[in-house]
């Protein structure tokens, strides 16, 4: 990379870092070693539920996997605008590196949008959690219903894992969104976060999941308080290594949590 | 971009980023550390309730009145929370780790001054919120540290199982993100930052402690964050995770198809490895004392950093041996067995080099030195009965009574505890300018080291008799209240104990006022902190950084000037 390049030409007051690399990327693979066990303890769980559960059901139809594969589709585009971001930035292309951080944030939100929608619409349906509350007006699958009854460790595991991977491509949204734009991203982040808050039903889920961008937004600002600075290629670079995580991670839930749950006829 | 130059970062203005947000990482070293010193006092102050009540059950306290079983309960869950987190944990990587870790490799600060300030404070939120248990309705949660399903998974299981536990989940779960953003820290810090010539091969064992510990906490706070995630769905959403078809006090709770021992491999997957990130920093400062005050190169060094590794390593593979009682099959108890008693073969190694450090040195006994000694022999003590516990016969036995308690306590507990009075007494006068009072350190060593043999030795013989763990009073049961008398002994013996500690309070803070001043190398020791200014300037070094020529232990180098040689003097012929 180029990062090395430059190091080498300034004499270093340090011992050789580990492959040669700055801190920042060996913090954020740090990060990830650390997440993917924390990803590893929900994939275990949903492993051992599933394992010692009799009558597994398959309820997912072929809407559900349509829906999926599409989901997957703009997270793996995501990746390749990601990857193009990257280049940008090495190529020290301002404009470039932000629009294909724009693109890759787009894709990001796709996902999310349509994860979100395809929640309700299973909630709504009556594959649901004993605590949420009933969607009103609408007419509850019986197929769904009695999977919710007679096996409580289906939604539980699916809404578990697809929820914790959810709320790591909203964090990674956020996290790209400094990186492209800095400080103006804390208004838009802040604006999204009062349309998402106004537009969900007080039933829905989302209603309060959305304060994870109000958090976000206040953690963000006393970051760039403590540490006001201009991001550079590094910064997009390690970005990406999150972003691709957490593609990598869906390839593990699209699989397990919706093809192997799939009713074949 | 060159990395090892965008960590320095100015000496900042003004009281609130010099003290309370501070990024340098001195300062917030001794934030944990006076957050840890906050925490043990109101561990001690639990623990000291429940002594009392098992002696007194029916006694009426001043402003607690007669303390009813599940207050017991309480107090046990919170006693056991606020030390294993707040204190093994907090302050012998958090506090002392924080401060000497980056003085000691030769870097002007961590590698994430940010994210450094952002763990303190996640920590300090955390202790708040522990707290706030106690103060709402229905009280501390019951649970036991430990919190096992369903007890924990159900808010209608007892009355500190309501918000209490909601808070104690909570807790947990920002503890972790806070250490997780510590461990991410120390590992880079080490990896990326050390002066040049010091390889890893010439850090101090305290780095290399300091390092592994950051590895396991890396790997094993992860998983404690999601069973918290998992435990406050069950609580909150319904969802059946840790709880089977159960029912409290004969009405079905909703919860089916759950397995409590999934609660209980998720917990001891972190557990297991917590009790050495709460030994392994004392283990490092202890090698670096004995040697220190021995005059003496460590014994065997290379065998001490791969002892630490190896410890580390199988500090993950022996979960399983705190669930024998589960009713797992016994090749799999087989397994974990073997491999729990393999870790006597490090621990031993590094037994073993100790004492041959001391062999022949020329010992000075001074307070930290007293504590080190102190550390190995309640570590060999503590440890000894581990092979007993590793057994699923003679552990089924054991495993509910004192016998447990006494080992863990000793071993993870007071061991741990006397790694963080030594590295007080030892790096004192570099963090405050001034010595600490050696009369009074001396009084404080010996009342804190007989006074824990007195409380602990006899709750072996108390378990092994059959004295159950966990119960609020025995007087009920005839053979346990006839081992009353061994109770009220180790109950005198906690009031001493405790009592003494304040020697050890009024010496910190006395001695920060009126000490006698402190040379900047009063030990006479090798490693980087020692080379600097007392108390070192903002960014370490005062705008230098250190060449590293030697290892971290060349004491009594024959043909050296002076008995020791500096790890920035001009190089010694390698020895090992």
């Amino acid at each position: 990379m180029a990062d090395t390049v430059v190091a080498r030409e300034i004499p270093s007051v340090y011992e050789p870092s580990l492959f040669g690399t700055y801190s920042k990327k060996i913090g954020m693979w740090l990060f990830l070693m650390s997440d993917s066990l924390t990803f590893g303890a929900l994939l275990y769980a949903y492993s051992y539920g599933r394992i010692s559960t009799a009558g597994w059901p398959t309820p997912f139809h072929s809407e559900s996997i349509v829906n999926a594969t599409v989901m997957t589709a703009f997270l793996l585009t995501s990746s390749l605008t990601m990857v193009m971001a990257v280049r940008a930035s090495v190529e020290r292309n301002a404009k470039a590196q932000t629009l294909w951080l724009l693109a890759t944030i787009a894709c990001g939100a796709g996902f999310v949008i349509l994860h979100g929608m395809e929640w309700s619409k299973l909630i709504a349906e009556g594959l649901t959690l004993p605590m949420f509350p009933a969607v009103p007006g609408h007419e509850v699958s019986a197929e769904f219903s009695s999977v919710a009854k007679s096996v409580p460790q289906f939604p539980s595991t699916f809404f578990t894992l697809t929820g914790m991977h959810m709320l790591h491509v909203t964090l990674g949204i956020v996290y790209l969104g400094v990186v492209a734009l800095r400080r103006k991203f804390i208004p838009i982040l802040l604006a999204l976060w009062l349309i998402a808050w106004l537009a969900t039903p007080s039933y829905s889920p989302f209603h309060y999941g959305v304060h994870v961008l109000l958090v976000a937004a206040i953690v963000i600002s006393i970051i760039l308080w403590l540490k006001p600075k201009v991001y550079d290629s590094s910064d997009v670079e390690v970005a990406g290594l999150y972003w691709h995580f957490v593609d990598l991670v869906w390839m593990f839930i699209f699989p397990l949590v919706y093809l192997m749950s799939a009713r074949i006829l | 971009m060159v990395s090892h130059d965008s960590h320095a970062h100015a000496a900042p203005q003004g009281f609130i980023r010099k003290y309370i947000f501070s990024l340098d990482h001195k300062v917030i070293g001794l934030q944990y550390f006076f957050l840890a010193l906050v925490a043990v006092f109101a561990g001690i102050f639990l623990s000291l309730l429940m002594r009392i009540h098992l002696v007194w059950p029916t006694a009426s306290l001043p402003f607690f009145g007669e303390i009813k079983p599940e207050t017991y309960l309480s107090l046990l869950t919170m006693h056991g929370t606020i030390m294993v987190f707040f204190v093994l944990t907090t302050a012998p990587q958090g506090g002392f780790g924080n401060y000497f870790l980056p003085i000691q490799l030769g870097a002007p600060d961590m590698a994430f001054p940010v994210l450094n300030m952002l763990s303190f404070w996640t920590t300090f939120l955390g202790f708040l919120v522990l707290v706030a248990a106690f103060f709402v309705t229905g009280g501390a949660p019951l649970h036991g540290w430990t919190g096992y399903a369903p007890l924990s998974a159900l808010p209608s299981a007892g009355p500190g199982e309501g918000l209490g536990a909601d808070l104690w989940i909570i807790s947990i779960a920002i503890f972790c993100i806070g250490a997780l953003m510590g461990a991410l820290n120390f590992i880079t810090t080490t990896l990326d930052m050390r002066a040049k010539g010091m390889t890893l091969m010439r850090m101090p064992l305290t780095c290399w402690a300091w390092f592994v510990t950051a590895i396991l906490g890396l790997l094993a706070f992860g998983v404690l964050l999601s069973a918290g995630i998992l435990l406050l769905m069950d609580r909150n959403l319904g969802t059946s995770f840790f709880v089977p078809l159960v029912t409290v006090n004969g009405v079905l709770t909703g919860h089916k198809g759950g397995s409590p021992l999934l609660w209980q491999h998720l917990f001891w997957f972190f557990g297991h490895p917590e009790v050495y990130i709460a030994i392994l920093p004392a283990m490092g400062l202890c090698s670096q004392l004995l040697s220190v005050f021995s005059r003496k190169p460590i014994f065997g060094y290379r065998a001490m950093v791969y002892a630490i590794l190896a410890i580390g390593f199988l500090g993950f593979m022996v979960w399983g041996h705190h669930m024998f009682m589960s009713g797992m099959s016994p090749y799999t108890a087989f397994a974990f067995s073997i491999m729990t008693m393999g870790i006597g073969v490090p621990s031993a190694i590094k037994t073993f080099n100790w004492l041959g450090t001391l062999w022949g040195g020329k010992i000075r006994f001074s307070s930290p030195m007293l504590f080190a000694i102190g550390f190995v022999s309640l570590f060999v003590v503590g440890g000894i009965s581990g092979p007993f516990l590793a057994q699923p016969v003679l552990d089924i036995y054991l495993h509910e009574t004192y016998f447990v308690i006494a080992h863990f306590h000793l071993i993870m507990g007071v061991a741990s505890i006397f790694g963080i009075f030594a590295a007080t007494y030892y790096w004192f006068p570099k963090m405050f300018g001034r010595m600490m009072n050696e009369p009074l350190a001396k009084t404080h060593f010996w009342l804190t080291f007989v006074g824990a043999y007195a409380i602990f030795m006899p709750m072996h013989y108390y378990g092994m008799a059959g004295g159950l763990r966990r119960y609020s009073q025995g007087t009920e049961v005839g053979w346990i209240h006839k081992l009353a008398p061994i109770q009220q002994f180790i109950t005198f013996a906690a009031f001493i104990t405790i009592a003494s500690q304040f020697i050890f309070v009024f010496n910190l803070f006395w001695s920060m006022k009126k000490g006698e001043k402190a040379a900047d190398n009063p030990w006479e020791a090798t490693t980087l902190e020692w080379t600097t200014a007392t108390p070192p300037p903002h960014d370490n070094f005062g705008g230098i950084t250190p060449v590293v020529h030697n290892g971290p232990y060349e004491y009594s180098v024959p043909g050296a000037p002076r008995d020791f040689v500096m790890q920035t003097d001009a190089p010694v012929a390698a020895r090992h």
